[in-house]
């Protein structure tokens, strides 16, 4: 796959292996940012994976956007496509009221019982596809066909921490209090922010997710134990 | 350990601790923060013969007044044109003052400019996040948001009688046209809206925060590609959204998102453009990537001499009166 390079300002540089959303695409963003990382030259100073493209950010006073382009083509060159080396992340969801106000909407709009729209939830595998919009917002994609609802027309303000919603085949975990146009079906005691400062954030793009049901007394005993934020 | 403890009379909206923020998290969804105009956050510390990137306190045109309530400390504020007041002495910013027990401080928006800086001569305490104390204004991670009724406590709290008095400003800042290299993005806007970004003049808006500056302008026309995959953002991506209004990214910005950008502003413009006001108009010309760096290039260094300059103590008022005497011969011409 031949990217397509583009200069940003004096800072960056993009890499763009797509137009579209397209799997092959963010195989070789997540190749190629682990390989930036394996051995990071001088200059550098972060990568960022993104749906189609990673961007390249460097220190202009170091390096500029001509060394780290030939640096990306050096790596690219050796590039090995693994399409699946993530690791695999449980995360735990309650979805009983008062946590999961959409349940019932989502259940309607896909002809499904809830049970039947839960366990789909639960038989999916989803990818970490990138973080966005806020800290800790990663997005996951691989909702399965039969439970997928468009955003709502009108985004509902407040929603939750730790609020697990669902948009097409997208999916994602809240981590701060923030409106949502997207379906709410759950609440998830398993923070994304781990604490631990060496892994602060659960995922990495390239994990694999997936939930597993807890019940209500569950998610107030593992809320307890694990702190937000 | 020595103490200086503060009340805050008043903080505004928006002001917050900041240092010199937590770059590398992108890819979590975390901009770096830190200040919103880099050199005066820079300059307020080496002034004050501080070590670089330390907490400081950012304050928005909302203003912030403090009431010392135990010990003294040496402190600097830079920024924006601001107006100090000093136990009811008027200055104003890019001083550098001692504040004692009982004493009262308040900086507020002067005639110019959108932040100032409150630097202490010691270390500000507040919380950290991934090891920074900068303040991500959305979520409130870091140092946090200062707000009224709170006390602040800097410890190591230090006098340093001989660096009191004016800062010198900066005297190399560019100030024409916001320097931008355009795209990436620019394939998907209409023929002629790169023509108009570039040649018409935007207005600064009131829709401005820590996170970007909405401005009002011509509206900017994209070719039909409403949806493009979401795409990393930068400080600096001058985004459009579908309604043709161009938005730009600054300090607390999202990490990614599916708006088209027509063009990046180079680092050391975005902090100059930062600190206009609402109502201030702005132009942008169009530089290579290969210009940008070079024009980023020049200002580090000059930046970094400035900041060495400005970081020599300069004695105390006898000293100086004693060093001045000596070259003009004469103290009160």
């Amino acid at each position: 796959m031949e990217p397509r390079f583009k200069n940003i300002a004096d800072h960056a540089l993009l890499v763009t292996f797509a137009d579209d959303i397209d799997s092959g695409a963010h195989d070789h963003v997540i190749a190629l940012d682990k390989a930036i990382a394996a051995k990071m030259p001088v200059g550098i100073t972060e990568t960022v994976p993104a749906l189609v493209n990673l961007l390249v950010s460097f220190d202009p006073v170091l390096t500029d956007h001509s060394a780290v382009e030939a640096h990306v083509r050096r790596c690219l060159d050796v590039l090995e496509i693994r399409t699946i080396e993530g690791n695999l992340r449980k995360v735990q969801v309650c979805y009983e009221p008062p946590f999961a106000p959409d349940l019932e909407a989502v259940a309607v709009a896909t002809g499904l019982s809830t049970d039947a729209v839960i366990n789909a939830h639960l038989a999916a595998t989803f990818d970490v596809l990138m973080y966005g919009f806020a800290p800790g917002y990663a997005y996951l994609s691989g909702v399965p066909d039969q439970i997928r609802v468009p955003r709502k027309q009108t985004p509902v303000r407040d929603v939750p921490a730790g609020s697990v919603i669902i948009a097409g085949a997208q999916c994602l975990i809240t981590t701060l209090t923030m409106p949502t146009g997207w379906s709410i079906f759950g609440r998830s005691p398993t923070s994304i922010f781990t604490g631990d400062p060496n892994h602060p954030f659960l995922f990495d793009v390239g994990d694999r997710v997936t939930f597993e049901r807890i019940d209500q007394n569950t998610y107030a005993r593992l809320s307890g134990e694990t702190s937000h934020g | 350990m020595v103490e200086a403890l503060f009340s805050v009379s008043f903080a505004g909206p928006l002001v917050t601790v900041q240092d010199a923020g937590r770059p590398g998290n992108m890819r979590y969804g975390v901009p770096a923060s830190g200040p919103m105009d880099r050199l005066a956050f820079d300059a307020a510390h080496a002034a004050l013969g501080n070590a670089q990137g330390l907490p400081a306190i950012e304050i928005s045109l909302g203003g912030l007044m403090l009431h010392c309530k135990e010990g003294s400390v040496t402190l600097a504020i830079t920024g924006g044109n601001f107006v100090v007041e000093h136990n009811g002495q008027k200055t104003s910013s890019w001083i550098i003052l001692t504040i004692n027990k009982g004493e009262r401080l308040a900086i507020r928006a002067g005639t110019e400019g959108s932040w100032a800086y409150l630097a202490f001569a010691g270390r500000l305490l507040s919380e950290d996040w991934l090891g920074s104390q900068a303040t991500h204004a959305t979520s409130g991670f870091g140092g946090g948001a200062v707000q009224t009724g709170q006390n602040l406590v800097v410890a190591d709290a230090a006098i340093r009688n001989d660096r009191l008095g004016q800062i010198p400003e900066a005297g190399f800042v560019a100030s024409d046209a916001i320097r931008a290299v355009i795209g990436p993005q620019d394939q998907h806007f209409d023929e002629n809206a790169v023509a108009c970004f570039l040649s018409e003049t935007f207005t600064v808006t009131d829709a401005y925060d820590r996170m970007g500056m909405r401005l009002k302008g011509p509206l900017l026309g994209l070719d039909g590609a409403l949806s493009i995959p979401s795409e990393p953002i930068v400080r600096g991506s001058v985004q459009v959204s579908g309604d043709g209004v161009a938005t730009v990214l600054l300090a607390d910005h999202q990490t990614t998102g599916g708006y088209p950008k027509i063009a990046t502003v180079i680092s050391c413009d975005t902090d100059r453009l930062a600190q206009w006001r609402a109502g201030q108009p702005v132009r942008f010309t169009s530089v290579s990537s290969q210009q940008a760096i070079n024009d980023v290039r020049r200002f580090m260094a000059q930046k970094t001499q400035y900041l060495a300059q400005i970081s020599v103590a300069r004695g105390s008022l006898e000293q100086r009166l004693a060093s001045e005497n000596l070259i003009h011969g004469c103290v009160f011409d």
